[in-house]
């Protein structure tokens, strides 16, 4: 119809003479041009739906050469979707499921782990020795309508032949509320740290860093708000807010009322050529500590157990940095991670040895940081082989070194230091063998600990981050 | 006084903040494509209407593509996302999609194309089971291979361009019909070179080419990757190796991204041509463009069973 108008316009437009001649057959010459152009446009519509019918036809046919266990079933081509399910359970979400588990030798006996100068909370600790089941973490998520996504992930692992499940992630992520901003809510991995907003499946070696078991317990999660904004800019630009409960190790052992913990963070990222990839980041963590369970082991006093608690603020410093190499990106053959990530903590407060008759405290100021870099070479498809470097120092003071030594905030003349290495063998995208090795001067003397670890996924394939 | 300058301050701040935020949605309609072959698609349909940037190049294996972060601020701008979908981007555009803050390019919102879902699969697996290799349960996703499809693609790829920018529709659609002249045009021109393929046996290393043989009548007999995604063993290439001695290929592909090792041995112990093909455009010099992609492919080909004209 297009056409025709335009052959109509054309037609107006032409020389006021030869219309004013013959003004009749100018319009019937009009007429017939819009009824041609008309008719070719109809032609055109009918050749474009044969062609497609054609080549419909011709990819049937391709399909019917295909080899039986490739063929496709009869169905009506797609229109705008893919096919008709009338399934409800089409509709179910994307459930994902880790199965982890271990062999562990220890020179030393791993109840007596301790980190000198730093407070084992959360997590903390050597793996049990012999044979156990880690983590299984079973993992339910999808996109709860066209604002909402969510996800649930369980973590059970035995503890004193228990079995304890914790809930690790609950939360609801806004869906694109524009402008580069997002909301997420509920309980998940805080953005302090880059191995924090990792799943342990997804970590490079089989135990956290030390600075994350001195620090964070492991790992740092919390109930709480995170809002973050992504800069409309060719470089990545994220900055974001997260404030929490405060209920969880290191902010405290007892839920405030409020606001717990803040956290601030700012990431930033880019590629360098087709071949480099880099991102960086810094955080600031503010909580106001109550009543926390300090040292991860409490005495057996003779009145019950006694356990020094912290109480007083507690400021963190963290920055973090990521590179990956690939030959022209192509991460399938080889590739290269470079990571590393240094935390400062600053502690004021009061140290009081709770169950203690009479009752033990005192003033404490502690000053705990650390790093840890790590290099992973993925050298053919299926192999991989890393390196772990850690570090860690504290300057804890406090009017009673007494109390201290008993939360095991005194360093006792040596930092704790640990090297390891790890080779892995990925038979598939799912499934991953992993033989590591530390030499761990953590505590006193030198421990040698050894691990094989397998890690498996069953079910929905999780996108990876950076 | 102090509080005037403050507040002068202050407002010149804010329009600067604001132009920042409002230029780039005045200007041209943002593409970001996951392949190469999307992003010369829509390069071709939106002419200069449109920027497009591009995740991934032909030298990268697009199942396994981090979620970089110059990844996620590209996503961030983007206007329209054009990826192959049917899983392909799986490992990364998900965590680009939520990181990105941008609710223009969301699963099931105009800007979010995706070219799987506009074209009939094949090779739709009848089972789902992981034991059998990294599959897609949707069909295979390397559908740009097949020009017939991509023309498809390239049908409601210019639709969708001018339903998120109406007010150059008349020009995208304009742009689709000369594409789609030169591409018929250029259909039939490899059909009738690729006559002398119809029929030739292969082995591939992956079933990245299952379009291309599906278009060309070339006949797929063995695959190297025992099954897809995991790399080829030792003992896998033994037995191929028996299995095509018995009954002979004329050819071994692989994509260009792909390890050239495992096809290049048997080639050499079958004494056949092992061919390292672009799977998308750009991945060697002078095939930047879909058309001049698509005829080295072919050229490629009759180059390798020795029938070029």
């Amino acid at each position: 119809m297009n056409k025709a108008i335009r052959a109509a316009a054309l037609v107006a437009a032409l020389p006021w003479n030869s219309a004013a001649a013959d003004p009749a057959a100018a319009s019937l010459r009009a007429e017939l041009d819009a009824l041609k152009a008309d008719y070719e446009a109809r032609i055109q519509a009918l050749e474009a739906r044969l062609a497609r019918q054609e080549e419909q036809l011709r990819a049937q046919q391709d399909e019917a050469r295909e080899a039986p266990a490739q063929r496709v079933a009869a169905v009506a081509p797609a229109t705008a979707g893919t096919r008709a399910f009338s399934n409800a359970n089409a509709f179910n979400p994307q459930i994902s499921l880790i199965l982890d588990g271990r062999m562990a030798s220890f020179d030393r006996d791993p109840e007596d782990y301790r980190l000198p100068g730093f407070a084992l909370g959360g997590e903390a600790g050597l793996f049990e020795e012999g044979m156990s089941i880690g983590h299984t973490e079973l993992s339910v998520s999808a996109n709860i309508d066209h604002l909402f996504f969510g996800r649930f992930t369980a973590a059970m692992a035995e503890e004193d032949g228990e079995t304890e499940v914790e809930v690790e992630e609950a939360f609801f992520e806004t869906l694109g509320l524009g402008k580069g901003f997002t909301i997420r809510g509920g309980r998940f991995f805080s953005a302090v740290g880059y191995l924090n907003q990792q799943h342990e499946h997804a970590w490079d070696f089989a135990d956290a860093p030390l600075v994350y078991a001195g620090l964070w317990g492991n790992k740092y999660l919390d109930d709480g708000v995170r809002l973050s904004w992504v800069a409309p800019t060719s470089m990545l630009v994220e900055l974001g807010a997260e404030v929490f409960a405060g209920a969880r190790f290191p902010a405290g052992g007892e839920r405030d009322s409020g606001v717990g913990a803040r956290v601030l963070f700012a990431n930033f990222g880019g590629d360098w050529g087709a071949s480099h990839s880099w991102q960086t980041g810094l955080s600031h963590y503010a909580a106001d500590v109550e009543a926390r369970a300090a040292g991860g082991h409490g005495h057996g006093g003779e009145g019950g157990e006694e356990t020094p608690t912290f109480t007083g603020d507690s400021d963190a410093w963290g920055a973090n940095l990521v590179y990956k190499w690939a030959p022209r990106g192509n991460y399938r053959q080889r590739n290269f991670k470079l990571q590393a990530e240094y935390f400062a903590v600053d502690e004021d407060g009061d140290l009081v040895v709770a169950g203690s008759d009479p009752l033990e405290f005192s003033s404490l100021d502690g000053d705990q940081q650390g790093f840890y870099l790590q290099g992973v070479y993925q050298f053919q498809p299926q192999w991989r082989l890393g390196l772990r470097y850690d570090r860690l120092w504290s300057d804890n003071h406090g009017s009673d070194p007494e109390v201290l030594a008993e939360a095991d905030l005194l360093a006792e003349g040596g930092d704790p230091e640990r090297w390891s290495a790890m080779f892995e063998w990925l038979p598939s995208e799912f499934s991953r063998l992993r033989l590591q090795y530390n030499r761990d001067d953590s505590y006193r003397s030198r421990d040698h600990q050894w691990f094989l670890q397998y890690t498996h996924s069953l079910g929905a394939h999780g996108a990876h981050r950076f | 006084m102090m509080r005037v300058q403050w507040q002068r301050l202050w407002s010149k701040w804010m329009v600067a903040a604001l132009a920042m935020v409002a230029l780039p949605a005045a200007a041209e309609l943002r593409v970001f494509a996951c392949e190469p072959e999307w992003a010369a698609l829509a390069a071709a349909l939106g002419g200069d209407r449109v920027s497009v940037d591009t995740a991934t190049t032909a030298a990268q294996d697009p199942h396994y593509v981090q979620a970089r972060p110059g990844l996620i601020a590209l996503v961030r701008r983007a206007d329209l996302l054009v990826c192959t979908g049917a899983d392909l981007e799986a490992g990364w555009l998900p965590l680009l999609l939520r990181k990105s803050g941008n609710s223009a390019i969301q699963p099931g919102r105009p800007g979010h194309f995706l070219a799987a879902e506009q074209v009939r699969l094949l090779a739709v697996p009848e089972r789902l089971d992981r034991a059998l290799g990294d599959i897609h349960a949707a069909g295979n996703p390397h559908l740009a291979l097949d020009p017939r499809r991509l023309l498809s693609v390239a049908e409601r790829l210019a639709e969708r361009m001018a339903a998120i920018d109406p007010e150059h529709a008349a020009a995208y659609r304009e742009r689709l019909a000369g594409f789609r002249n030169r591409w018929q045009a250029a259909i039939s021109r490899w059909e009738a070179q690729a006559a002398p393929l119809r029929g030739r046996r292969v082995a591939v290393h992956h079933p990245t080419f299952t379009y291309l043989e599906a278009w060309l009548g070339l006949e797929r007999v063995a695959m190297l990757e025992p099954r897809p995604g995991v790399p080829p063993s030792s003992g896998h290439l033994a037995e191929l190796l028996e299995k095509l001695r018995a009954e002979p290929v004329d050819l071994i592909l692989h994509a260009s991204h792909e390890n050239a090792r495992p096809a290049g041995w048997l080639a050499g112990k079958i004494g056949v041509p092992a061919l390292a093909l672009p799977a998308s455009p750009g991945g060697s010099p002078g095939v930047g463009t879909l058309e001049s992609w698509m005829d080295a492919l072919v050229a490629d080909l009759l180059h390798a069973i020795g029938a070029e004209g």
